[in-house]
């Protein structure tokens, strides 16, 4: 394909749907293995909520009140299924179902009471994205990326979704050896004085921002795939977290490429004239990449230790 | 407006609703107090979302048989396989990987899901032009469902509830304590299946009305509300198909009595209203209980540790111990000991001397388990019994006041 | 009498505390409504090797956890080498219950060992080729260099112990507390730990060792600290593991033949 053709039209929704997928996968490696992974299924919840709440605090729809919205929204959530697991003695599962469909259901219900036509909200929108969308139409072709005024026309997602792979891969690297203890050995981490409560609580919100900034492309829903299915995978193929790291940035990035090229070229070279939705495919992506290391991966199997004394 | 909805005298639409919404919560409140008590809630989750691609294709295939996509057993049969397919998926992955179940729930949940948008997308493009009742079964919508579609809810959920109740001793079995239902013989993994197909067949039957992200809400909440009010499980899991279909019949009713008030959220939040009020109010599990006797039980630690160290003559380090010894009268302002408090201390210490002999007798074994350094020994042994300890511990008498 | 101890606050087991390497006084800890440790003080002894020993479920491991920061206790403090427990994390080194960690955790042996450098590498610090060969000469004090690329899920239950020994002593800290490091481990790994327990209390660092054989305490250990939620004797083992304070601490759980048996090996 040209550079006229695919920068305008490729080129950017393709780099938004890389960058989301590994902002995801890298807290994601975290969250399943401290068994957390549903964390991400809550906070995926939530971000509807938040957003919407921003939106009626502040009447617009942009950027910043939004991320702060559904962060806002994670912290609450995460405070509120602490709350009741500890408060109520209840399993952590079950306070996450009641925490996340009741603060999903809050926020379908404040989006049907509020006049949002004007604007572009809508549910189906918020649950799976629209990633097509995100197109760059100043663009001419591979020349326009030195054109400034070209530059200034980016989707606002593109720049939004670097910086936050930004700051989750500066995350991950500032705190990776505490990160690292605490998941493994909590107990430890603590006597020799890592904050472990901070630093699952920052983990969290790092997830949630994560989730945002990905919402735009891929919604809300299919964000938990790309938090779990490429660290799950990666937990498949070696016994090593920095290589793990490594497999779970692998698969994110294959599966959104090939997601998004799937989805817009598989239906025309089946003879059918219009794209699927990318995200969608990139989802059915990272769970056959999954499936795949689950029956083939070199180390799929548990460890053979003795689980207890 | 609400009474009306309420007295199902909104018309025959709204009342169907509510009529169905009713069922649907007694029975996911009956079938979910199992899936909870196992403590695997959450994989309703799983299996809710999995039903959206066999929403599609059930679709896809009907409409190719030049049937009526809209079919809603079709649809429904479409989503059971689909369903079942992920809950085989999810358990093949907890059973035959490494991966925990909760990475396994998310897996299935997301990647299912995402292959429903695509094949959601795939019948966009097909040009049928009736593919918009699809989309409600994401978030469920009640507007405009007919008479057969209310017979269908209202069947698969009584049957559902049947079924439940039919096994409901192994599956009770099986959730509060897998491994002796095992050596009992029980066939565990059948019945943690076949409580997962009630789950489904819940999930199937509520897709219509709350749609497929809430109806976990249905499953989940009831029976932890009901947890709050009874430590029997039989109890919870009437309690819970009781907060269910009143959460599901007042939802209706609230729904249709004002517009712009979707169904399914309107019903998970009277559901959760009810658990939140379980929460704070419920009498032994609830909070206000539990920081009050909280607060209790840290006062009575506060002040035994103070009167022991006062009898030895030892320096009280713990603000807040000087502060409840204080208001108890034990200790003047400035820290010394009241004649009461010198008197309770010396009784405290007297009986700590008790429970010390107590505890190495084995003659009083049953009774040396009940000790936790707060209780009196005097609710545990008789006045013989205390004096006959006494006697052998010697020293002064007369403490026992 | 009573008045002037409170106001002045001396007693004879204060005096103890500025220089002991864990001091623990009043702690309670609570889970729910019934005190797993109730008003428990312990001063222990520098240079010591000391067992805490106590029937199953009378908070032996809760009371080391609370003394460590890892569960909140209800009231008491505690000290180490006479400042708070938060200024001293360097001196404190932990080995955890075996069963405690997630034995499919994606990492070496070397790796676990590594984490005991952590304070010393700070945040970002490199691993050196010196703290690689500190880690490694710390799996040779445990006789398990060779396993150092293992993934520990690979490791037996007395290997895994030894490696948490390892990482312990990677730490290079001064109080050694160790949670029933014997519990379920063969005999040629209890030999092995004991060794090295034995070593460190000749370099003259403190040990203290969850322990529930009380027919290996006479062998282990010189000093012990009985509890049964609450304390019931501390001191050197000649004078606080009799069979008196046996049959305190243990009261009719402990079967008259066995205290007997241990009074007879106690001479």
């Amino acid at each position: 394909m040209s550079g006229e053709e695919f920068v305008p039209l490729s080129l950017t929704p393709l780099l938004i749907g890389t960058f989301a997928a590994i902002a995801c996968a890298l807290p994601g490696n975290f969250l399943v293995l401290r068994k957390q992974a549903l964390i991400g299924d809550a906070i995926s919840h939530v971000v509807l909520p938040g957003i919407v709440v921003a939106f009626l605090l502040t009447g617009v729809i942009s950027t910043w009140p939004m991320m702060l919205g559904a962060a806002g929204a994670a912290v609450v959530a995460v405070v509120m299924i602490e709350a009741i697991r500890r408060l109520g003695q209840i399993e952590p599962g079950a306070a996450m179902g009641v925490v996340f469909t009741t603060m999903f259901a809050g926020g379908v219900l404040l989006l049907e009471q509020t006049d949002t036509s004007a604007v572009h909200l809508d549910v189906e929108h918020a649950l799976y994205g629209n990633l097509e969308s995100l197109i760059w139409l100043d663009a001419t072709g591979w020349s326009s990326l030195l054109d400034w005024e070209a530059l200034a026309g980016l989707p606002p997602e593109l720049p939004r979704i670097t910086l936050t792979l930004a700051g989750v891969i500066l995350f991950t690297w500032l705190f990776w050896r505490p990160l690292k203890i605490s998941t493994f050995d909590e107990g430890f981490a603590r006597t020799i004085g890592i904050r472990t409560g901070a630093l699952g609580m920052a983990l969290v919100i790092t997830a949630a921002i994560a989730a945002v900034a990905a919402f735009d492309a891929v919604g809300s829903i299919i964000v938990i795939a790309m938090f779990i299915c490429p660290p799950a995978a990666a937990r498949m193929m070696t016994n090593r977290l920095e290589t793990q790291i490594i497999w779970s940035v692998v698969f994110a990035i294959t599966s959104a490429v090939l997601g998004y090229v799937l989805a817009g070229y598989g239906p025309l070279w089946l003879g059918s004239g219009d794209a699927v939705s990318a995200a969608g495919m990139i989802a059915t992506i990272s769970g056959l990449i999954l499936a795949l290391a689950a029956v083939f991966g070199p180390c799929r199997t548990r460890a053979g230790a003795p689980s207890s004394a | 407006m609400l009474w009306d909805a309420l007295t199902f005298q909104l018309g025959y639409n709204a009342t169907l609703v509510a009529i169905g919404a009713t069922l649907l919560g007694i029975s996911a409140g009956v079938t979910g107090t199992f899936l909870f008590l196992r403590k695997r809630a959450l994989v309703s989750d799983a299996i809710s979302h999995a039903t959206l691609p066999g929403v599609c294709l059930a679709f896809m295939a009907l409409v190719a048989l030049g049937g009526d996509g809209r079919n809603l057993i079709g649809l429904l049969a479409g989503s059971a396989v689909s369903a079942w397919i992920g809950l085989l998926c999810m358990n093949w992955l907890t059973r035959h990987t490494r991966l925990a179940e909760d990475a396994a729930i998310g897996a299935v949940l997301s990647v299912f899901f995402g292959l429903g948008i695509v094949l959601l997308t795939v019948i966009q493009t097909m040009g049928v032009g009736r593919q918009a009742g699809l989309e409600g079964f994401l978030l469920g919508s009640t507007a405009g469902m007919l008479w057969a579609d209310a017979l269908i809810i209202a069947i698969g959920g009584a049957a559902t509830l049947m079924l439940v109740m039919i096994i409901r001793r192994p599956m009770m079995m099986v959730a509060f304590d897998p491994e002796f239902a095992a050596a009992r013989g029980l066939p565990v993994h059948r019945i943690d299946l076949a409580m997962m197909g009630l789950v489904m067949a819940v999930t199937v039957v509520g897709l219509k009305i709350v749609g497929l992200i809430l109806i976990v809400a249905l499953l989940i909440i009831p029976p932890v509300t009901a947890r709050f009010w009874s430590e029997r499980s039989d109890r919870v899991v009437l309690l819970a198909g009781l907060a269910g279909g009143l959460a599901g019949y007042l939802g209706a009713a609230m729904s249709a009595s004002a517009p712009n008030l979707p169904t399914g959220p309107i019903i998970v939040l009277v559901s959760f209203g009810f658990f939140a009020l379980s929460l704070l109010l419920a009498p032994v599990r609830g909070v206000l209980a539990a920081i009050l006797r909280h607060l209790r039980f840290q006062r009575r630690v506060h002040i035994r540790q103070g009167l022991l160290a006062l009898a030895q003559g030892q320096k009280i380090y713990e603000p807040l111990t000087l502060r409840l010894l204080r208001r108890a009268g034990i200790v003047r302002a400035d820290g010394v000991a009241t004649e009461a408090g010198k008197a309770r201390a010396a009784k405290a210490l007297r009986d700590e001397k008790r429970w010390e002999l107590v505890r190495s007798d084995q003659a009083h074994e049953a009774t040396a388990a009940l000790y936790d350094g707060l209780r009196d020994i005097e609710t545990v042994l008789t006045r013989d019994q205390i004096a006959e300890i006494d006697r052998r511990i010697g020293g002064p008498q007369g403490v026992l006041t | 009498m009573l008045e002037l101890a409170a106001v002045q606050g001396v007693s004879v087991e204060d005096q103890g505390i500025d220089n002991s390497p864990l001091a623990i006084r009043g702690l309670t800890v609570s889970y729910g409504q019934k005190p797993a440790v109730f008003s428990v003080d312990m001063t222990v002894h520098p240079g010591a090797m000391t067992a805490i020993i106590g029937p199953n479920g009378a908070g032996k491991s809760t009371l080391l956890k609370a003394a460590l920061g890892i569960v909140p206790p209800l009231s008491g403090q505690v000290t180490v080498y006479g400042q708070p427990l938060g200024q001293q994390r360097a001196h404190i080194a932990y080995v955890p219950q075996r069963a405690s960690v997630d034995w499919d955790f994606p990492t070496r042996v070397i790796d676990v060992v590594l984490m005991g450098l952590s304070r010393e590498l700070g945040l970002l610090g490199r691993i050196r080729a010196r703290h690689m060969a500190r880690a490694l000469d710390c799996l040779h004090r445990v006789g398990m260099r060779d396993f150092a690329d293992r993934q520990i899920g690979q490791l037996s239950g007395g290997q895994q112990q030894r490696v948490f020994l390892a990482r312990a002593l990677a730490q290079g800290a001064d109080l050694y507390l160790l949670d029933e490091p014997f519990a379920g481990v063969d005999a040629a790994t209890e030999k092995a730990i004991i060794a090295v327990l034995k070593s460190l209390k000749e370099a003259g660092k403190t040990v203290v060792v969850v322990h529930h054989d009380l027919v290996t305490v006479t062998d282990y250990f010189d000093h012990v600290f009985l509890i049964n939620t609450r304390k019931v004797a501390e001191g050197p083992v000649a004078e606080a593991f009799t069979a008196e304070t046996l049959q305190a601490a243990y009261g009719g759980r402990l079967a008259t033949a066995q205290i007997d048996q241990i009074s007879r090996a106690l001479g």
